[in-house]
């Protein structure tokens, strides 16, 4: 089985079209793995652990890039290298014929737009904080999607940048939205009068997914990173971000949406917050009821939408376990027949802040919830974040390759204690062009494997996006109902669903009093 | 705190990093400029302190 590899020298490509050539390579008849890397010592070690070392890598620096191809015969290796080359050849010509000379360095592409306004940094995270702060002290205000990048350096780059008044949106920022422009992992939603601080890319995707199904729109969805709420930061971008949301005249309701701050930070925030005139929706998932607590707290990102929709319109809002309970007490009879399905549940999820609200949802409900892939965690339910660093070493974020998701559900079907799967599906612009094709044909299979073994197995969603979207939401939670999966509204009712399957006796307290 | 130059202004993006960024933006009909980035040779670092000396000349 021949391995053959190319180091082509001082050709560096960004990660996004290495994985779309690597997929492309992958795809030619005959090819067993394709990787297409640059020569960090990491993505080194990466291939080694895949098999794919061979000796003409070993020398490869991080400005070159690393193509190694596993295949049949050496024809298709040729072959494949050949499509390689082709693949470069195109984008090249693409680049030609739009006839402009592209800028190397931040000085040069202010020449070509001094009144720039924003820097979209997402290099990699050894490089970013450089590039993030020489965009900051030239008065731009930065969009930091790089992850990777130290602690102390975000504490650094946010003071600077507060001390200017200058937005800086990171690191590890998913999604933001500028005047009406998505920026990263962006669903296409309408303009309005909600304007949204978020320490959770994904926690701002799934309000404002909700509120265009509302009816409402993004006024500005300022991105702070998962880390800006700690000690060490302050809090300095969620604050920054709420001055912004102040002094926008579009902004109506402001939400704030997070995992628990640091609590001398939730103090801070909690006197600015009462100092703000416009109405502030707290989303800050786990933090409890919190009594006598700054702005209109809610639970769940779906209420953090359904309360934003609500002040903005002066209507009244109530929090509801579910939508349409009495759609829910068919879809049980449905799976659940003889209300004895029990076993376990797995939750393997794309966004972060979603595994991380149906776990908060659930752990009161079911008791603790592991959170390791390792197999002696069988006997416990677990709920997975497949977009963490553990998973996602040399491989895509989830919601770019769903693979990794797809074979844990193929495997879950084999396992007799695994009783009920629950999951998300985020959709918007930079995700798979079709993430339900590939879980719906997972779901198939595992539910097949399932019966073979006189099991049956329950699969439960819910998918964050719009009809405007790419993928187009309708269309994909088609998809995924065709293959047997309950699609729910938002993942707070996916999961309380969920969690009725593996403990019908909690349908008195959830169903009783619903409508 | 003036937001001038965020609030009531269309958004004109420098890009640094994935292509992709660029394009969807360009199709959103933001006006954007891709930089061809590359790792800087001699790694971060060395660009670190090199940056460093041209900020100090921007800023004298």
């Amino acid at each position: 089985m021949p391995v053959r590899a190319e180091v082509w020298r001082s050709f560096y490509q960004d990660s996004m079209v290495l994985m779309r050539l690597a997929a492309e390579l992958r795809e030619h008849p005959g090819v067993r793995q394709a990787a297409a890397l640059m020569g960090t010592p990491a993505n080194r070690q990466l291939l080694a652990a895949a098999g794919l070392a061979v000796a003409e890598l070993q020398d490869a620096a991080p400005g070159d890039l690393m193509l190694a191809v596993d295949a049949e015969t050496e024809g298709v290796v040729r072959a494949a290298l050949e499509a390689a080359r082709t693949f470069f050849d195109r984008r090249h010509r693409e680049r030609e014929a739009t006839g402009r000379a592209l800028p190397r360095t931040l000085e040069s592409a202010l020449r070509v737009l001094p009144d720039a306004n924003l820097a979209v940094v997402s290099v990699p995270g050894a490089h970013a904080t450089l590039e993030a702060m020489s965009a900051l002290r030239r008065g731009l205000h930065v969009f930091l999607f790089s992850d990777n990048v130290a602690l102390d350096e975000e504490v650094e780059l946010k003071r600077f940048a507060a001390s200017r008044g200058l937005l800086c949106m990171g690191p590890d920022c998913g999604t933001a939205y500028l005047g009406g422009v998505g920026l990263g992992f962006a669903n296409t939603v309408p303009r309005g009068r909600v304007g949204c601080v978020a320490a959770s890319g994904t926690g701002l995707q799934a309000v404002a997914s909700h509120l265009a199904t509302l009816g409402e729109g993004i006024s500005q969805g300022v991105g702070v990173g998962g880390r800006d709420l700690s000690d060490p930061v302050g809090g300095a971008m969620t604050k920054l971000g709420l001055e912004l949301l102040v002094a926008d005249p579009d902004t109506r309701v402001i939400v704030l949406i997070s995992k628990p701050p640091a609590p001398a930070v939730m103090a801070e925030l909690e006197t600015i917050i009462r100092a703000i005139a416009k109405p502030v929706v707290v989303c800050c998932l786990g933090a409890g009821p919190g009594a006598g607590a700054a702005g209109h707290r809610v639970a769940t990102l779906e209420e953090a939408a359904a309360a934003a929709a609500a002040l903005a319109r002066g209507a009244s809002w109530s929090a509801r376990a579910f939508t349409d309970a009495a759609g829910v007490r068919a879809r049980l009879a449905r799976q659940a027949p003889d209300r004895r399905r029990r076993g376990r549940l797995l939750g393997l999820y794309t966004g972060g802040t979603l595994a991380h609200e149906a776990r908060v949802l659930l752990e009161p409900l079911l008791g603790a919830i592991g959170s390791e892939a390792a197999a002696e965690a069988e006997r416990i339910h677990r709920i997975l974040d497949l977009g963490a660093d553990e998973f996602t070493r040399g491989r895509p974020h989830p919601m770019i390759d769903p693979s990794e998701r797809a074979a844990r559900i193929r495997e879950a079907g084999a396992r007799p204690e695994v009783s009920v799967l629950l999951v998300d599906l985020v959709l918007g612009r930079a995700a798979h062009p079709d993430p339900a094709r590939p879980l719906a044909a997972a779901v198939r299979d595992a539910r097949a494997a399932a019966a073979q073994d006189a099991r049956a197995l329950a699969v439960v969603a819910s998918v964050v996006g719009t009809e405007r979207d790419p993928q187009g939401l309708s269309s994909q939670i088609a998809a995924l109902e065709a293959a047997g999966v309950e699609v729910f509204p938002s993942n707070a009712q996916a999961s309380r669903f969920a969690g009725l399957l593996v403990k019908p006796e909690l349908e008195q307290a959830m169903l009783v009093g619903a409508r | 705190m003036s937001w001038d130059t965020l609030l009531g202004r269309p958004l004109r993006v420098i890009n640094i990093g994935l292509e992709l960024f660029a394009q969807e933006l360009e199709a959103d009909g933001v006006t954007v400029v891709h930089v061809d980035w590359r790792p800087p040779a001699g790694g971060p670092n060395v660009a670190a302190l090199l940056a460093r000396l041209a900020d100090d000349d921007l800023e004298s």
